[in-house]
């Protein structure tokens, strides 16, 4: 890297040479001018609402009174709020543990067509990612529809009775999470797939000629090799699943009673439609401890582990 | 027992032939080297022999077994890659031993293997080390002991020593015989490098066009080359290919070359008769072509030419001139003073002569 401050002062005299660097001389400080916007950005957009709902968790209702860690003490002795919690955990693990398995196998499925065909694959497996999901979780929405719905017309035609998709606790909690592998999965696909072709041929040729099948190579090669990207996908999409809002509100709204309720859709029923927002922040701001331990942890093995490859 | 044969081998990339059936026969414990150019088929034939690349017909056996079909890890063959493929996850210890723990060879029996190769290849202090925080020539010694512990039926190099400077290549290639030796398996070694080819084999394969054009001890493929293509390939500098015209003097035969006229040696005066009056190449190497000396063995001739270029090299002195249109190379001593420009007089060995027929590229 050129150093900017420094590579003006070689034709200066020693003596200025051992002078310290003006404050706007400096690379630090040329550095932080040049993020200052972002910063700003930041701090406005993502800093402030952050600390606001801090404060916010810690008023009554009315937001009047300092009520202190009172929101939570009151949360913790709803059983609504451990089910949300509850629901939350299976939502986000399930529909992670599906989008991965299901990324991996489809990546190795691509992986494995002929690079001419290979780019019209990907686009269009990409397709449930692209699309807003308020948008598409509607077109499930219909799907779902107990009486007129394409699944249960050929449920009927074969002879099954229908399926009350949204209507019940247990089949409501599946289909949110099988929307959501529907669109998480590509994501998934498409950094694995990256993966995949940066892993040497000749790895897999040593490992067959070593005598590894086709599952001791998955398992010893190709898994290994892929084990940050996997780590940082499942980090980042366990985050954004864990936050979800947009599918769980579109298609149950967080019904039947609050049975598929995640942190975010049922924040937003306490806060806005409740219109106890101190009590909404709170429920979102609970949130913040358990992403960021899990954070924490896989990045820190990342960065012991990153550098051998 | 591990004899390599190939018979009539052809490899088929859609409408290209990489191979165009060939055979050969390593015997046990042999060291062959197939070396040619790129894009002549010898990669292509080591990854046939390993099972990674199907072959299109032929047959290739193993030990007197017929392996057309049998996938590379049940062959008993190792392989050593050009840029080692170690698996970059595993310390030096577990890559040398994941063939073996793939094979669930007692724990004892893994660690006195990897032990025992460590100590042949001198890595035993790098074990715990993962490859990343070797250097290359280390690499190399780990993708040489992977294959070592697994005790092989052959050995199979691809181009192994390629990714090192120059230096470390010649002390590698010195460390790669000494193993052979110490380990005497059967090895197929493939290399782009003719001095790699000449040093290492036993005996060296040389590969051009998807074909073997001949296949012989190193010296007598530098000494008797069958075909144009292998008297130019081996041997650097390579061998001057002079075109002249021969004549017949009063029952001598003369090659003449421009100016230069250059009496051929009587002995093969009957072998080269029918090529009298013919237009054909001479070919002789730069050793061949050096200061007249006192103590010249064989039949010298002199002649005299004219130095474009002079190449110091140390040991020996390269001087390049013209004859006949064409740039040729003379090895002289260091010590001959000599300058581009000046005139030189120069002596050929004919004994070491070579004559071919341009129109089959083919060594009379």
């Amino acid at each position: 890297m050129v150093d900017a401050a420094t590579g003006t002062m070689g034709v200066g005299t020693r003596a200025a040479a051992r002078r310290r660097p003006g404050l706007f001389q400096r690379k630090s400080t040329i550095a932080f001018l040049m993020a200052l916007p972002l910063i700003l950005i930041i701090a406005l957009l993502v800093l402030y609402p952050a600390l606001y709902s801090m404060h916010l968790a810690t008023l009554n209702k009315s937001m009047e009174r300092f009520v202190g860690l009172g929101n939570f003490e009151f949360l913790f002795k709803r059983e609504t709020f451990w089910m949300v919690v509850q629901q939350s955990c299976i939502f986000a693990i399930t529909a992670v543990l599906f989008k991965a398995l299901i990324g991996l196998f489809v990546a190795h499925f691509v992986h494995a067509i002929p690079n001419k065909g290979q780019r019209k694959w990907r686009g269009m497996l990409l397709v449930p990612w692209v699309i807003p999901p308020a948008m598409s979780t509607l077109a499930w929405f219909w799907l779902f529809d107990p009486s007129y719905s394409a699944f249960n017309w050929l449920f009927a035609l074969v002879g099954i009775d229908p399926v009350p998709w949204l209507g019940d606790a247990y089949w409501a909690r599946f289909s949110v999470i099988l929307v959501n592998v529907w669109y998480g999965a590509p994501f998934f696909m498409i950094m694995y797939l990256a993966a995949l072709k940066s892993v040497p041929e000749q790895l897999y040729e040593a490992a067959s000629i070593d005598g590894a099948n086709w599952w001791q190579r998955l398992w010893y090669v190709t898994l290994p090799m892929m084990r940050n990207i996997i780590l940082i996908t499942v980090l980042f999409s366990t985050i954004v699943t864990f936050a979800n809002f947009d599918i769980v509100r579109v298609l149950t709204a967080g019904g039947p009673i609050d049975q598929t309720h995640v942190f975010a859709t049922w924040a937003f029923k306490l806060g806005i439609e409740g219109g106890d927002i101190p009590l909404g922040a709170s429920v979102s701001l609970f949130m913040l401890p358990i992403l960021g331990l899990g954070a924490i942890f896989i990045l820190r093995d990342i960065n012991k582990r990153g550098n051998e490859a | 027992m591990a004899q390599v044969t190939l018979r009539k081998v052809v490899k088929k990339y859609d409408d290209t032939l990489a191979v165009r059936g060939i055979d050969l026969d390593i015997a046990d414990k042999e060291f062959v080297v197939l070396v040619g150019p790129s894009g002549c088929g010898k990669s292509t034939t080591l990854r046939m022999i390993a099972g990674l690349e199907e072959i299109s017909d032929g047959d290739i056996a193993i030990g007197g077994t017929i392996v057309n079909d049998v996938p590379p890890k049940d062959r008993d063959i190792a392989m050593v890659f050009q840029n080692y493929a170690l698996y970059p996850h595993m310390t030096v210890h577990e890559n040398m031993s994941f063939g073996l723990r793939l094979k669930k060879v007692a724990k004892d029996e893994i660690k006195r293997r990897v032990e025992n190769a460590a100590r042949i290849l001198d890595i035993t202090e790098l074990l715990a080390r993962k490859p990343k925080q070797l250097s290359g020539g280390q690499r190399q010694r780990v993708a040489m002991g992977r294959a070592i512990v697994r005790d092989p039926k052959v050995f199979l190099f691809d181009e192994p020593l390629s990714n090192l400077d120059a230096k470390l290549r010649v002390q590698m290639r010195t460390e790669i015989k000494k193993v052979h030796q110490k380990v005497r398996t059967t090895t197929v070694y493939v290399t782009h490098d003719q001095v790699e080819a000449m040093t290492l084999a036993d005996r060296v394969v040389v590969m051009n066009g998807g074909l073997i054009e001949q296949v012989g001890a190193p010296n007598d493929l530098y000494h008797a080359p069958t075909t144009k293509f292998v008297a130019g390939f081996i041997g650097s500098p390579s061998m001057n290919f002079i075109p002249c015209r021969l004549e017949e003097a009063s029952g001598a035969l003369i090659a003449r070359m421009g100016e230069v006229s250059l009496p051929l040696p009587e002995a093969r005066t009957a072998r080269y008769k029918p090529y009298v009056g013919k237009e054909v190449l001479f070919g002789l190497r730069p050793e061949h072509m050096t200061e007249r000396r006192p103590y010249a063995t064989g039949q010298p001739q002199d002649f005299s030419v004219t130095v474009d270029v002079v190449e110091p090299m140390g040991m020996e002195t390269l001087l390049y001139f013209r004859i006949n249109g064409v740039e040729v190379a003379a090895r002289v001593e260091p010590t001959s003073a000599v300058a581009s420009g000046e005139v030189m007089p120069l002596a050929a060995d004919l004994a070491h002569m070579h004559l071919i027929d341009p129109a089959t590229d083919k060594v009379v």
